[in-house]
Order: C-alpha cells, then structure tokens, then sequence
C-alpha cells in the first residue's frame, strides 16, 4: 500500500514538473534563453532532473540487472531508448540544430513508470478478490475442556473433540451439532444467500458463520481434511495450471523481445550505412525499444484467469486451474448422472404391487437392504419404519440387488437381473421409476416402485445447454424404457441406460473415444462413485459436495451448491473469460505491431509509441478486470426469494 | 517431489515467466510452474537433489530478479 502511494506522489510529482516545464518551453522555448552555443544546456538541465526523479529506480534496476548479465532486461531497454534519445537531443544541440528531443526521453520515462503504477495497482486489486475468500480462514476454535472452554488453534483440535461456536463466529472445522439449533450462512462456501438451519445430528461445514445461537459440535475431521482447509488449498493453486493462452504469450514474450531489439539493431545499422543519414533512423530504432516489453500481454492474461477464479469462486463454483476455465468454454458434450444430479436423490417409494402384501413386501426389503447407503435402499427402510429383524447375512451381487440368508430363509430383493439370475418367475412392472422386486424363498412375493424427484432447475439448464448446441447425454442405471421417458421429459439429447456404477467408465471412455477432435467432454456428477469417471473427462464437474473429499479431489470443477444452475454460471464466467483473453491477446499484439511498423516508417515518434504501449497495457489490463462484472443477477433473486419468503410467512401467520 | 513456494516481491510478470523457463531448464527440475497472479512457485525435483537443486533455484531468482525472495 505504502509503496504503491509513494510511487504514485513521485508520479505526479513528476508529471506536474514536467508539464510545466513542457508548456513553458513550448512559448519561449527554452533553449534561446541564453543566447549561446550552449544554449540547449537549459533545457537539457531541467528535464535531467525530472528523468531522474521519475527514472531513478528504472536506471538502478536496469544497471544492476545488466551487471548479472540480464541484456534483455525490460529496465535496461528503457534505460537506452531513453538514454538514446537524450544522447539525439545533445548531438543535436552540439551541431547547433533546433534544440528538441528532451522532453521526449522525459516523456517516455515518465509513462512507462504510470503503466507500471498501473499494473501493480490493479494486480493487486485482482489479488484482493482471492483474499476476500481467505478470510473464511478460521482464526480459532473454542475448545471444551472438562468446564473449562479454551481458545485455541483449529490445527491443534482433535476428532471427536467438543466446541463450542457462538452466534457470529465462523465454523472453524467439520462437525456433527450435538446440541443446539442454529442457522448457518453458508455464503461465502457455496454463493447461496439463503441462511441453512441446523440442529442437533446435522453436520455443520468448516467456513461457514453461525448467525442466531451457540452451538455444540463435536468435531469429526481435523483442520487439514476439513472443508475449508481444502478449499484454500485448491483456490490457492489454482493458478498454477496454466490455460494454453497463457502459455503461449509467455512463449509469444520469450520471443518477443529478442526480435524487436534485434530489428531495433538492424534499423539503427543498416539504414543508416546506406543513407548516412544516422540520426533519423538511430531514432527510428529508439522509438522500437519503447514497445519492446511486452508486459501488457504477460499480465493481462493471466489477470483475466486470476479474476475468472476468483468470481467464480465467489458464486459457489471452485475452478482447480485456468487451462478448466478453457476446457469449459470449449466443452459441447455434457454428460450427467442421472441420479443426485439431474434428480434429486431424494427417492420416495411410490406404488407396492400388490398393495395388499405392502407390509410384508416392505419388511423383506427392508431386511435385504438394511446395511446399504444407496438411496433406493434407505427410502425403503424409512417406508418401513420398524424395527427390522437381525440375522440375516447379507450378500451383494453387483449391480443386480442384495441376497439375504437365515438358517430357513433366503429374501432376494433386486431389479430383473437377480430374478433371471435366480430362475425365479415374476411379472415385469412397465413403469417409470425403479423398481426393486422381492421374493423369498425362490417365489416371487412382490415389487416396489420407487421414484426420485426431478430438480426445478433441471428442465431450464437442460434447455439453456441445447441454445448454446451442446450436446447432453444423461447415464444411468434405470433400464431402457425409464431412461428414454425421463430423457424426454427434461430434454436430453440422448442417454446411456442399464448402465452399472462401473459401466460408467466404459461409456464415458466411448464417447471420448467417439468425440471429434475440437470436441471436449464435461461429466457432471454428485460426486458419489463417480470418481473415476471425473478425473477421466475432459472436465469434471462435481456438484453439492460440501463435505465430500473424495468428489472435491477428484473433480475439475466443484460445485460446492447443489443446482445446476452453477453449471451455467460457470460456463458464463468462461466464456466472458475467454472472450477478453482473446480481444486482449489481439488487441495488444494488434497495437504493438502497428506501433513497430508505424514506427519503423517513421510515421510514429516516440511520443506516440509510448502513449500507444502504457495505452495498450492500461486498456488490456481494464479489460481483464472486466472478467468479474455482471453476474450478480442471481444473487439478487436469491436475496429476493428471501424477502418474498418472509413476505409469505408473515402473511401466513396474520 | 512437488513442493510449493511463496514468493515475496515478485512485481514483474515477465520476469515470472523468465524465472519458470529458466527453472524449468535447471537439471532434476521436471517441471516448475511460476504464478505471478498468485505470488507462488510450484516446482517438481527429484528427491535426492533436492537441497542442491533449491540452491541453484534460488541462485537463478537472485539473477533474474534480485527483488524476489523465495521463502523456502
């Protein structure tokens, strides 16, 4: 901050001498104020002094990297366009020509130091979004000590310890409430506005602040695994992998260089020999080393990926690297889960066939599938609700159901597979939704139908993807005719049905093996047994995961909200993103060669190349900052869903 | 070995890249990664060089950009 505002008064400083002393010699001209061969010295001692006000550090630099060997150092090129242009301005005084050129060497000094102010204040602008998400950093847990409550470090709390998180203190680790009710804003981990209210047996998230009352947690991750320490992690180094446009400006910079200060050489020689005519075209050459850095171009671009990260991470989508954010903008084939994902995972048993056996059919089940953290398996157990009869051994055949033994019974529940597998006769129910049929003892006793629940936003993203002709591709286990109804009702432009949790791979490997070479993948997932399938797309893209490390590591892309809708945000964010990276990559280079050839024409002074480099990197760099605008739109409604919602309770309660 | 840095100072963005070419070429650096947004260095040395190689990194950062300090 300090050193940003000391430049900045240097700056101005410098820039008021200048003019002054700019618009005085413009009306009386300077050099005549004493009539003398060495009149031009007046002049020349003014702007000195200013060069060196403003240069004094460029000059350092520029001799102290030269002394490591660093030729092509960006100060050192500076330090001889303009040493070189005052060097032209005395030649000229000395042979007793108009006294011109001072101000120039002055002038171009001065602008480069206002680019290079510029620059650090907005990287650092850029820097501060990235902080602002640190600051979910926890500071301190307050940990139960026997009575005593301690403050200490999160590091130091240890699984199965108990804290305590008052009203306003941040969630410092991964825990389970176990007394206490509270609402929590999740904001700053997932984008979404609307508090979450927690009581005891609900997990709370590390990051997250407790808004209304003081809670006990007991913890169940230490720091190092909790969610928010691995969510810095991955922002912190998201960075690291670098997008292919990023590459290739530090490619297009190592080359850069070298070649304009070997043209500037070339210019400076060559004509001049021919000619004679040494002074135009030495300045000629000059004016080449004033656009010769090409700072503009390294900083631009990886600013407007640092932005893109940073604005996404603010609306609840993690981005792992800049060469994702490319992947996304690219990605026209999205392929989705069927369950978690499009659906909502929640199943509710919706029919038992027959109806009259309904207690029955759902205590077998129930017995089968009392050991599984499938979905379909706890829908049945909740439908049941009794206590269920133990004993029983439990044998999982893959994906086809659970066989479960006593000494007089065997209870098969399953999809038709297990049936078939088992010879045993049955009657296939055509409906949409699961169904997982039970018989016992080799006689088919009954089937449950069960159902999820499509997302609301499912349909309208679906949509919003085919606008944008992207191909998308649902995979799921339900059989042909489950998936091609529900595949007509959202909108999919295909599916993959009766496919097994390890089918998914295969299927996936298919389509990539299938798709063209333009084309990019991007699997969409809940992040439960999807793993493989995320680390082998394109793009992975896991979604509601908060607490769920496997899904975070594995994926791409994390949706730390449970909607879709990220998904669009996402793509937004990449596609503005690229957008600038290109505009800027051909707006810069554009500018920087128009200038060298202006230049080598003679047509542009010095004046103009510098105005036209600092020009370029302000604009380039404006432009990357841009990247951050113009997403809030959301938010908005989210906070007006709220005020509408309170709206309706209140007129509930009247 | 994979090993993450902060880095203090650095101002330059070009200099970030000169540094992550230069890095990269060091013999036993398989790969180097310099963020100049993120102030970071990421490099992948192999593990029984590793002091060694961290001098010579630190040696090519002092020459590119003497501003720069690596806290190691």
């Amino acid at each position: 901050m300090k050193k940003l505002t000391k430049q900045m008064i240097r700056i101005v400083v410098a820039l008021v001498l200048f003019v002054a002393v700019f618009a005085i010699d413009k009306v009386i001209n300077l050099g005549a104020v004493w009539p003398s061969p060495y009149g031009w010295l007046f002049p020349f001692g003014l702007y000195l002094v200013i060069y060196l006000l403003i240069g004094y550090d460029v000059l350092w630099k520029a001799i102290r990297n030269l002394v490591r060997g660093q030729l092509l150092d960006e100060n050192f090129l500076m330090m001889v366009a303009t040493m070189g242009a005052f060097a032209l301005a005395i030649y000229r005084g000395v042979n007793g020509q108009i006294i011109e050129g001072f101000d120039e060497a002055c002038a171009v000094l001065l602008f480069y130091q206002v680019g290079e102010w510029f620059q650090k204040y907005a990287t650092r602008r850029s820097r501060r979004s990235i902080a602002q998400l640190m600051a979910i950093r926890p500071d301190y847990a307050n940990r139960v000590n026997g009575d005593n409550i301690e403050q200490v470090d999160p590091t130091v709390v240890k699984v199965d310890d108990i804290i305590l998180i008052n009203p306003g203190e941040k969630v410092p680790l991964d825990g389970v409430v176990i007394k206490g009710a509270s609402s929590i804003d999740t904001k700053a981990l997932t984008g979404e506005a609307l508090p979450r209210a927690v009581a005891v047996n609900d997990i709370v998230i590390s990051g997250c602040v407790n808004l209304t009352s003081q809670i006990t947690v007991k913890v169940t991750k230490i720091f190092y695994d909790s969610t928010v320490a691995k969510i810095l992690d991955l922002v912190e180094n998201a960075a690291m992998k670098k997008a292919k446009s990023e590459n290739f400006i530090t490619k297009f910079a190592r080359y850069y260089t070298p070649t304009v200060v070997v043209l500037a050489l070339i210019l400076a020689v060559v004509p001049g020999v021919v000619t004679g005519d040494w002074a135009t075209w030495v300045y000629r050459a000059l004016s080449f080393l004033v656009v010769s850095c090409p700072c503009a171009l390294v900083i631009s671009i990886p600013m407007s990926f640092f932005v893109a990260l940073g604005t996404a991470s603010r609306h609840g989508i993690l981005i792992k690297g800049s060469n994702y954010l490319e992947q996304l903008y690219k990605a026209n084939v999205f392929v989705f889960d069927k369950t978690g994902t499009l659906t909502k995972g929640n199943f509710a048993i919706t029919r038992v066939e027959p109806v009259s056996r309904r207690t029955e059919i759902l205590r077998l089940a129930a017995i089968a599938e009392r050991d599984s953290r499938h979905p379909i398996a706890m829908a049945i157990v909740s439908a049941y609700g009794q206590r269920i009869p133990a004993g029983y051994t439990l044998t999982n055949v893959a994906g086809a159901g659970v066989i479960a033994r006593n000494a007089d019974t065997i209870i098969y529940c399953g999809n038709e597979k297990l049936l078939q597998q088992y010879h045993i006769a049955f009657t296939p129910l055509n409906v949409v939704g699961t169904v997982s049929y039970v018989a016992q003892n080799g006689t088919y006793v009954g089937a449950i139908v069960i159902q999820d629940e499509i997302k609301p936003e499912t349909i309208g993203v679906l949509n919003d993807l085919r606008q944008q002709a992207i191909s998308t591709v649902m995979m799921t286990g339900d059989n042909e005719n489950v998936a091609s109804s529900f595949a007509e009702q959202v909108g999919l432009s295909s599916y993959r049905a009766s496919l097994l949790p390890q089918d998914k791979v295969d299927a996936v490997e298919e389509l990539l093996a299938a798709k063209g070479k333009n084309d990019v993948l991007c699997f969409v997932g809940d992040g439960i047994n999807d793993a493989p399938v995320l680390m082998r797309a394109d793009v992975g893209v896991a979604m509601g995961v908060v607490g769920s490390d496997a899904a975070i590591e594995a994926a791409d892309v994390v949706l730390m909200h449970d909607d879709l809708r990220g998904l669009l945000t996402a793509k937004k964010v990449a596609h503005k993103t690229m957008m600038i990276v290109k505009e800027n990559i051909v707006f810069s280079i554009g500018v920087k060669l128009l200038i060298l050839v202006l230049a080598a024409l003679g047509i542009a002074n010095m004046w103009l190349a510098v105005f036209g480099d600092v020009g370029v990197a302000i604009l380039a760099i404006l432009n990357a900052l841009r990247v951050n605008l113009g997403y809030y739109k959301r938010r908005k409604e989210g906070l007006l869903n709220v005020r509408l919602a309170n709206i309706l309770n209140t007129n509930e309660k009247t | 070995m994979t090993k993450v840095f902060k880095l203090k100072d650095l101002d330059c963005p070009n200099c970030a890249a000169k540094m992550e070419q230069a890095i990269g070429k060091l013999p036993a650096v398989n790969s180097a990664s310099v963020s100049f947004m993120g102030q970071k260095m990421v490099i992948d040395v192999n593990d029984e060089q590793f002091d060694v190689v961290m001098q010579k990194v630190v040696k090519v950062c002092r020459k590119i950009e003497p501003d720069c300090q690596i806290l190691l």
